[in-house]
């Protein structure tokens, strides 16, 4: 099979899987998980084909393997759509791939498959457990997921999003498949739809991405209407395009073309990625299976945002103030959900903050021009964070299992604790090593931990970009931020895995099965080994040892290849000195604290995220409700509307009347009515003498009548 | 040879004792028979009309022969029907079959 083909297939096999799911297998768990996870690998060895032959081409930024078909004509030219795959959708697939493939086998544990059905399990509700019968006394175990083949249908779709996202070669296959992931995010966020929360939260996030999204398809068309094109190959490697857009002035002052459709784009990108002031969604997209906060969070969605916005990145530089834009949205929002992040309690929440602070290293790194530094931590950060995502999952199922442990115990009086609450666990590292060491290194390689893990040479990177071009503004606020990430994720990591337990939930927590933990290994292994292709040419003692393969590789897909920066000891320093100070830190601070009452950062200010929801609703939800009930409902609706319908109302009644009254009861009634019936009446009674039923009568009537006719012919006819 | 009037006056004599016999007799059956007269009185006219017309044109004894047909159908159907008001009210008189006016 051409290479051209196989990219071709590579989305195919999981949007396959959701219809077979969705149409046939539904019935059966067994089978739609085997078709869901199969397909997954398909597309798994698809990828990793693809990701093997673009490393033996030589010069792929230049040659990629493309191929399009016209798809509908535009006047006299067709668009097309195709696929492509050049060094970026390379890397991409191969990070997408891996993830996708793990969380899917991963969510076969995370549902309990093999466990019984719930006792009283409904749809649209995490599952309770089950009471089972062993050796004579009754205790409660994990039970299934009730919308088990749901689930698995679900997340197929949502891998054919993200691989249609990711081999497309225009702006417009591409959106559609971010469309698909919107789609897909709100119904996985609901998944659990009879919770109130999680409704919410699923609406949210349709609804904030949205936003985005329209700026997005804005930029889209203007894009299109200046170059008649939305392949990107067909933009960025055609000079006079990209000269046109740089110059052209746009509908708005002070921006050129380019700048004006980069920034709609980047908008879309905010909104997807959840980047400040559109953040406010994913949190609470925590409300979803831990798989799906993986899959949304690591792997496909927002990475598919910064994934966008770097592939428009050539079309962004053109204009300094949009890259202006783009470098403080994202430099603000590292800083900024770190601050929250530091101050949340639930273990997923403190990741989902982490994961925007990440995003936002990755937005600053792009606004500095410092693309392969971008492309890097997308990668190394959607392997660490899926990893991580994962592995707090474990931990919640570990609890979970605590939780209902202690309740088959002490019957009666059911006291729930919430098991995703980091102040209830404590001491889990005996109980779950391998989610620990696992989690461990997900933590350190977030943290950015000198040397091993992959998320300090990714980090490094970016700061060695801002300080090397000298934007160091940008430079120390991810510095603090970087901080931040350790200190916090030290926190978690302490507060989960080392001490004392802190209940009786936390000491019965068990290891997870291996359906979760293989993904875990799987995932720690890039984690750690993805950081080294990547190290800088002219690190100290390490450096020149392998090549610094990403920048070769990722930095052939601009026109002009980036140059590396010049080493220098102040962004290793700074990066070193942040990641063990928060370490350090946050090991100290949080050893001995046993509840939220001990935690010093337990600020309100942070702790209800600076205040975000609120506002916003003050802002836009509370007027549009004021502007609902008042100006529309009573205003428009009451009174206007209703005023003119009572004038019509009486209105209409008093030309009924009159029509009634003077033209139907006289006329129609007394003259036609009656009139037509009386007359038909009195030549009924008439003619009826005529038929006398004897059958001679008519005979006579029949020769009498030919003879007229006869006689009529004969005078009149005839004889003429 | 018989000029053509004599049979056209006798075939108009036997379509008027036809005529007569339907419409002054009283039994069911005489009508019937009456209107048979009338009937052969129209193909003794074809008959008659392609004998002294075109020889080698028969359209006047293929029609004889169909209205044949038809009289021997209908003469069959019209029995029929007496017979059957006969067993129903014991009567063959034309006038005392009157159960259509009311």
């Amino acid at each position: 099979m051409t290479t051209e083909t196989l990219i071709w297939l590579i989305p195919l096999p999981p949007v396959l899987a959701f219809f077979l799911i969705v149409l046939l297998t539904n019935k059966s768990k067994a089978l739609s998980h085997i078709i869901a996870v199969g397909a997954a690998l398909l597309s798994w060895i698809g990828s990793m084909i693809v990701f093997a032959r673009a490393l033996g081409v030589e010069h792929l930024g230049e040659h990629p393997f493309e191929s399009s078909i016209p798809w509908f004509p535009t006047g006299d030219t067709w668009f097309r759509i195709g696929v492509l795959v050049d060094p970026l959708t390379a890397v991409t697939l191969f990070f997408v791939a891996w993830t996708v493939l793990m969380i899917f086998l991963y969510s076969v544990g995370y549902h309990n498959f093999g466990q019984p059905a719930g006792d009283h399990d409904h749809k649209g509700l995490p599952p309770h457990g089950a009471t089972i019968d062993e050796h004579g006394h009754k205790h409660s175990v994990p039970s299934i997921e009730p919308m088990y083949s749901r689930f698995f249908a679900f997340i197929g779709l949502f891998a054919f999003g993200m691989f249609t996202l990711v081999v497309s070669d225009n702006l417009l296959t591409l959106f559609v498949g971010w469309e698909i992931m919107g789609l897909c995010s709100y119904l996985l966020i609901g998944f659990w739809y009879a919770k109130p929360s999680a409704r919410d939260a699923a609406v949210k996030a349709f609804i904030t991405t949205r936003v985005g999204d329209v700026f997005m398809l804005l930029g889209i068309a203007y894009l299109y209407s200046r170059t008649e094109t939305l392949n990107f190959r067909e933009i960025f490697f055609n000079e006079s395009i990209m000269h046109t857009l740089a110059t052209a002035p746009s509908h708005v002052p002070g921006f050129s073309a380019a700048g004006l459709i980069g920034l709609l784009l980047f908008i879309g990108t905010v909104g997807k990625s959840a980047q400040f002031p559109l953040h406010v969604w994913l949190p609470d997209a925590m409300e979803g299976p831990t798989p799906v906060s993986a899959m949304i969070h690591a792997a496909t969605m927002v990475s598919a945002g910064v994934y966008a916005v770097i592939r428009m990145f050539p079309l962004l530089s053109l204009d300094e103030r949009t890259m202006t834009v783009v470098a403080f949205i994202g430099a603000f929002t590292a800083l900024f959900a770190a601050t929250i992040a530091v101050a949340q309690n639930d273990i997923k929440r403190v990741l989902a903050y982490s994961t925007i602070s990440q995003l936002g290293f990755m937005i600053a790194a792009l606004g500095i021009g410092a693309y392969v530094a971008a492309v890097f931590h997308l990668i190394t950060h959607a392997f660490f964070k899926a990893l991580l995502f994962l592995g707090s999952g474990s931990v919640i199922h570990g609890m979970e299992h605590g939780v209902l442990h202690v309740q088959g115990d002490r019957k009666g009086s059911p006291q729930h604790i919430d098991p995703q609450d980091m102040f209830n666990m404590g001491g889990l590292k005996n109980k779950m090593p391998i989610t620990f060491w696992t989690f461990l290194i997900g933590g350190f390689a977030l943290s950015g931990f000198p040397i091993i893990t992959a998320g300090f040479w990714s980090k490094d990177e970016i700061f060695a970009d801002a300080f090397g071009h000298g934007h160091m503004v940008v430079f120390a606020t991810l510095a603090l931020a970087a901080f931040l990430t350790a200190f916090y994720t030290m926190r978690q990591i302490t507060l989960t895995f080392l001490g004392e337990p802190r209940t009786r939930e936390a000491e019965h927590a068990q290891e997870t099965k291996w359906t979760m933990t293989t993904p875990l290994v799987i995932l720690s292994f890039f984690a750690v080994t993805y950081g080294w292709v990547g190290i800088p040419e002219h690190f100290p003692l390490l450096g020149g040892l392998a090549p610094n393969w990403i920048h070769e590789f990722v930095g052939g897909t601009l026109v002009e290849h980036p140059e590396a920066v010049e080493f220098s000891w102040v962004p290793l320093l700074t990066s070193l000195v942040v990641a063990l100070g928060g370490l350090t830190l946050g090991y100290f601070a949080y050893r001995n604290v046993d509840s939220p009452a001990e935690d010093k950062l337990q600020i309100g200010f942070l702790k209800n995220k600076y205040y975000f929801d609120e506002i916003y609703d003050a802002v836009f939800v509370k007027p549009a409700y004021w502007f609902a009930e008042n100006v529309v409902y009573k205003f428009f609706d009451q009174t206007v509307f209703d005023g003119i319908l009572h004038l019509f109302g009486p209105g209409t009644q008093g030309i009924g009347d009159s029509i009634r009254n003077y033209f139907d009861l006289p006329v129609i009634n007394r003259f036609f009515g009656d009139g037509t019936a009386d007359v038909t009446y009195w030549s009924g009674v008439k003619l009826r003498v005529v038929q006398s039923g004897r059958i001679q009568q008519y005979l006579i009537y029949a020769l009498v009548v030919f003879i007229a006719i006869g006689a009529a012919l004969y005078f009149f006819v005839f004889s003429v | 040879m018989v000029p053509l009037s004599w049979y056209l006056i006798f075939s108009a004599a036997l379509f008027s004792i036809g005529l007569f016999g339907m419409l002054a007799r009283r039994n069911a059956v005489a009508i019937l028979l009456g209107s048979e007269l009338m009937l052969n009185a129209v193909n003794v006219n074809l008959a008659a009309f392609w004998r002294y017309g075109d020889v080698t044109d028969i359209a006047g004894q293929v029609f004889a022969i169909i209205v044949f047909a038809v009289a021997a159908a209908e003469v069959s159907v019209g029995l029929a029907l007496v017979i059957s008001v006969y067993r129903k009210r014991n009567t063959v008189i034309a006038d005392e079959i009157d159960l259509l006016k009311f």
